[in-house]
């Protein structure tokens, strides 16, 4: 067997007191566009600092291509394309130039880069665009060009820490698309970290972050899967007395999760009328669902996955550090090898 | 060594793409420049009789290598500001991540900074001829040295000041606070051998005051036109290139 493209083992890094990554593993292979799960503050960006040699973890290892993060920087560094949260382009450059400057930043000039430009830019689709200024492009365009500059010397790994933050879910979707392509056309390795359902759905494996800690690992549907039956919701006005009154008349667990009463259960449709039947009037409606990969990270920690009060307005930009979670995670047996 | 050249290259190359599609800037700071020279040259003109220079010398042609010193300082400070914009934007992560050696960036960035400094400088030469100092070919390429150690040392100065920062709002506080004395007190204003003690003492601890002996020594082609010897001005003002140059290499690195 060969050795994975990239390795984390036992991964932990410490800011001071507060530990944002806690003994994470797994590993991605060859040709695999993996998904890292996450809400704000659960490690991503931590985690993709760590694999793009930024950061020194406290505790652990993680290798790229067989190489060492912390000890072979350099060689790592030569094997890694980055797409930073951050846009990194110039704005005062076009397209072309940022590619240029990329390319000389990694040693390659002349005729060779130049090929290398045309075809990344022809692959992305930027070509049209290749000579007007970067501050004249849309987010998205902007978006596929640094894919291009990430890709320009042609890294065994592709690493992208949220890259559709700020576009819109067209912008999002074709971003993915080209995604997809490159791993079907030329079986790029690439570690995409994120936060939303829909686009850990096209990933082929998924590892789901929270407070520092890999919780699940799998393909989605194997994920998904793990919770056998469906997912039922219940709106009630008072959702914790609801919960409360089912786990005790059924002796199931019921959670309350973004104030509606949560179970899992083996044939959802057969139960409704059994609960309509138990709590007349205490529920306002009942929704059966098979599950998701929300569903999949509420099992594993008992919370919801991100504040929907907060909306989807999440800032452009995470600080430096990532924002210090509550209470230390809670251990959860999950579907970890 | 190419592999560290051809990075530092390409840095420098996009510093000055960036000043060239943006030149209202350089233009704003030597228009800023050559109207404080004429306020102040002909605002002192009948009150203000440098000290220590011949008697020929009035207050117009002595403010006169001052001010070039003095832009040649702003821009190279105000260069730097680009350092705190590519960390905000992002682009320097980009750039932290390649393969590249910390010398190289750090060189990269300094020499780009250095080029719109000492450009900014070199256009005001052709004025010399205008206030009476009579240039040499030798002295034109010494002056041409002389301000480039000056943005040099200024530029790796304002990359140690602008590295930890995170807005231009607080670097601002620092170009206030340690980087306008730093002219302020070179002998661009008022001449050394006319100083007060204390202040005098304060001036010789200036390095910049060092780079606009040796500018101005080199002008003028008259060594002792300047209370400090050549040998001193050359030596501290490379000194101090150096050195600043060194502690943001040694910075970048951590």
């Amino acid at each position: 067997m060969s050795a994975p493209t990239l390795a984390v083992d036992r991964l932990t890094h410490r800011y001071g007191e507060w530990i944002a990554l806690d003994g994470v593993s797994f590993e991605v292979e060859a040709g695999e566009l993996f998904g890292l799960l996450g809400p704000n503050g659960s490690g991503k960006t931590t985690l993709v600092k760590v694999l793009a040699t930024l950061l020194h973890p406290t505790g652990g290892s993680a290798a790229i291509a067989g190489r060492d993060v912390v000890r072979d920087r350099g060689e790592v560094r030569r094997r890694i394309g980055v797409v930073f949260q951050q846009p990194g382009l110039d704005l005062q450059l076009t397209p072309r130039e940022n590619l240029r400057h990329q390319g000389h930043l990694y040693g390659m000039r002349g005729e060779e880069l130049s090929a290398r430009i045309e075809l990344q830019l022809e692959r992305m689709g930027t070509a049209g665009r290749a000579d007007d200024r970067v501050k004249t492009l849309s987010g998205g365009l902007r978006r596929r060009v640094e894919l291009a500059k990430g890709l320009l010397h042609d890294p065994a790994v592709l690493l992208l820490d949220e890259p559709t933050v700020g576009l819109d879910p067209g912008g999002r979707r074709e971003l993915w698309d080209h995604l997809a392509d490159l791993r079907a056309d030329s079986g790029a390795t690439s570690l995409v970290a994120t936060h939303l359902m829909e686009e850990a759905e096209r990933c082929d494996r998924i590892g789901i972050l929270d407070r520092g800690r890999l919780v699940a690992l799998g393909s989605p549907d194997e994920l998904k899967r793990a919770i056998r039956g469906d997912v039922v919701a219940l709106d009630s006005a008072d959702p914790r007395g609801l919960a409360a009154a089912v786990e005790d008349r059924f002796g199931l667990e019921a959670v309350v999760v973004d104030g509606a009463v949560r179970l899992e259960i083996e044939d959802g449709a057969a139960f409704v009328p059994r609960l309509a039947e138990a709590f007349p009037g205490r529920i306002d409606s009942i929704t059966v669902g098979k599950p998701t990969l929300e569903d999949v990270f509420v099992h594993e920690t008992g919370r919801p996955f991100e504040e929907r009060t907060a909306g989807r307005g999440r800032p452009e930009r995470e600080p430096e550090v990532e924002e210090e979670p509550g209470a230390p995670a809670t251990p959860v047996e999950g579907l970890l090898p | 060594m190419t592999a560290a050249l051809l990075p530092a290259a390409t840095l420098w190359w996009r510093e000055v793409v960036r000043f060239y599609r943006d030149r209202s800037r350089a233009i704003s700071s030597i228009v800023t420049g050559v109207l404080f020279w004429l306020l102040f040259g002909f605002g002192l003109v009948d009150s203000f009789a440098p000290a220590g220079m011949p008697a020929d010398v009035g207050a117009v042609e002595y403010l006169y290598p001052g001010i070039v010193v003095f832009i040649v300082l702003l821009t190279a400070v105000v260069g730097t500001f680009s350092l705190i914009e590519d960390r905000r934007q992002g682009f320097l992560q980009g750039v932290l991540v390649a393969p590249v050696p910390t010398g190289a960036i750090v060189l990269g960035k300094v020499m780009g900074g250095t080029t719109m400094a000492l450009l900014q400088g070199v256009v005001l030469l052709p004025l010399a001829p205008l206030v009476g100092i009579e240039v040499t070919a030798g002295g034109l390429a010494l002056s041409v040295l002389a301000l480039f150690l000056v943005a040099f040392a200024l530029t790796s100065l304002g990359f140690v000041l602008a590295w930890r920062m995170e807005s231009i709002q607080g670097f601002h506080g620092i170009v206030n606070l340690l980087l306008m004395p730093l002219g302020i007190l070179s002998g661009a204003f008022f001449p050394l051998a006319g100083a007060a003690g204390g202040l005098e003492l304060v001036m010789r601890l200036d390095p910049v005051t060092y780079g606009l002996s040796a500018f101005r020594e080199a002008l003028y082609s008259t060594p002792g036109i300047e209370p400090i010897g050549p040998w001193l001005a050359w030596g501290v003002s490379i000194g101090f290139a150096a050195a600043a140059f060194g502690a943001a290499v040694l910075l970048a690195r951590r």
